[in-house]
């Protein structure tokens, strides 16, 4: 891809929007159309398209894949997380009413926080998946 | 291309039924990332396949008694459009009018979701995390496929 100029130029310019438009799809989905899994998918086509225009190694040195091993692995854990702090504080697992003071802050509280996990999660997954395809592929050709 | 174009249409087909976040789910997950995945596998997988191994019995006889249990279970599964489903009568009220006094949230495809629904959520998620990594063993990591590239070549 060295010499498709127009291709990288243009991918420049739309990764930051892409990323910014997968962070507003994470923490706009309880006003609109949205959330961690949607969210998570964009910021992972976003790096993929860097991946696929600039080559593995240079998306790699990005975000390392165990970095990202880490990352799938914390997104769930910050779900169950939050489920088992409902259940420190007094309510049912995954009760996010007693999160905070009132207990429509406690659900908007809970609800950020879960996405966000999900939304770690499904990106971290789908980067790597495509580190796995694209890297054997690689290897298997050389 | 194809598929990602039948994706691209029916998330068009989802946005016509007012179904806008699974019309984004379809467009970002079928149109954009499987299509790249399945491209993917195409590269990665040869023209020709392995002579065949012997016929196993076994995984036929599993998938024909889950294939039976689940033709069994869809016949309790309520008509398409009836009024009268259980989901219908109770639960579905229930979220469309107390989601915004219980959850506080505008999108109560949201507070579905991720808060009566929340358990189902935390199952996807973990669902999610371990196909990844079923991926990851099958084709493994870098460093790990250089080693077995150089077992390969010994066995050779």
């Amino acid at each position: 891809m060295e010499h498709h100029h127009i291709l990288r130029t243009i991918t420049k310019l739309l990764i930051p929007i892409i990323l910014l438009f997968a962070l507003y799809v994470q923490f706009h989905g309880d006003f609109g159309p949205g959330g961690g899994f949607q969210a998570g998918v964009i910021f992972g086509s976003g790096i993929i398209l860097y991946g696929i225009v600039f080559g593995l190694d240079k998306a790699m040195a990005v975000i390392p894949p165990s970095v990202l091993r880490v990352l799938a692995a914390l997104g769930v854990l910050l779900y169950g997380g939050v489920g088992l702090t409902g259940i420190f504080l007094g309510g049912q697992f995954l009760d996010y009413s007693v999160l905070a003071a009132e207990p429509t802050k406690g659900q908007h509280l809970g609800i950020l926080l879960i996405e966000l996990g999900v939304g770690t999660t499904v990106a971290a997954i789908m980067i790597l998946l495509f580190f796995a395809f694209a890297g054997f592929n690689r290897e298997e050709r050389g | 291309m194809l598929f990602s174009a039948f994706s691209l249409l029916s998330a068009g087909l989802f946005v016509a039924l007012d179904a806008v976040d699974v019309a984004f789910t379809e467009a970002a997950v079928g149109a954009g990332i499987s299509t790249i995945l399945a491209l993917a596998t195409l590269a990665l997988t040869g023209a020709r396949q392995e002579a065949g191994t012997r016929h196993k019995v076994a995984p036929l006889i599993v998938v024909i008694i889950t294939g039976s249990v689940l033709i069994y279970a869809s016949i309790d599964i309520p008509p398409v459009g009836d009024s009268q489903a259980p989901s219908h009568l109770h639960v579905a009220p229930r979220y469309l009018n107390q989601s915004m006094k219980e959850v506080g949230i505008p999108n109560v495809v949201t507070s579905v979701l991720a808060s009566y629904r929340g358990y189902d959520t935390l199952g996807e998620v973990t669902v999610i995390l371990t196909a990844g990594i079923g991926v990851l063993a099958l084709l493994g990591g870098r460093r790990r496929k250089k080693e077995r590239t150089k077992s390969g070549d010994k066995e050779e």
